[in-house]
């Protein structure tokens, strides 16, 4: 697994190559805290815990290590 | 591990307990009282500012638990907020309930009139939970 320090260009790409149909704005300079609103028809008629999940599953291990803090909106459409 | 069979997970076993036993319980790191954590912070403040009574197990004093505890809820991060043995979420989603009223209701309390308590905690330092995680 790469140690490189994250970015939000790298997050953005993993959101939308991860969730089908997602569109994702990512916010964050420092390598280790970002914020991202997503949105994807994905999301549709989920509880945001499962819309967070989704999320966060692009990621798997690598929250709260590598990429520190995620501060995430998702929206369905 | 020679003893797993024996010992079945006690530390994920207590913190089901946990969960269970308590109906509003908050995962963090550090106390409400003193929060090591900015993400922490505003979610204690959220439910402070509710008034609503919630048990608060700190996770920083032993890895272990934060691991037992995301394993078992399937949630990477820490604050993690649990209502009568369900996971509400995280900072992010628990004030996102806070601010539209869907927390209180879910805890069964009355919404705080006027400006949010909880802004105060929102300029809680991050940088400290760098030193400790």
């Amino acid at each position: 697994m790469a140690t490189s320090m994250a970015t939000k260009e790298e997050l953005k790409e993993r959101i939308e190559a991860g969730i089908p149909g997602a569109s994702a704005e990512v916010r964050g300079d420092d390598g280790h805290h970002f914020e991202a609103v997503v949105t994807a028809p994905a999301f549709a008629g989920l509880s945001r815990i499962a819309q967070h999940r989704l999320v966060y599953d692009v990621f798997g291990g690598e929250l709260g290590g590598r990429i520190h803090a995620l501060a995430l909106q998702t929206k369905a459409e | 591990m020679s003893d797993e069979t024996q010992t079945q997970n006690p530390l994920r076993d207590a913190i089901d307990d946990a969960i269970r036993s308590n109906e509003v319980i908050l995962f963090m790191k550090g106390t409400p009282e003193q929060p090591m954590c900015g993400f922490s912070a505003r979610t204690a403040a959220a439910l402070q500012a509710l008034e609503a009574p919630f048990a608060a197990v700190d996770i920083l004093p032993d890895p272990r638990i934060r691991q037992e505890l995301s394993a078992l809820s399937n949630w990477p991060t820490i604050p993690q907020l649990f209502v009568r043995g369900e996971l509400v979420g995280g900072c992010d989603i628990v004030m996102e309930m806070y601010e539209s009223g869907e927390l209180a209701q879910l805890l069964g309390v009355e919404q705080p009139a006027g400006a949010p308590e909880a802004d105060a905690a929102q300029a809680a330092p991050l940088s400290i939970e760098n030193r400790l995680s």
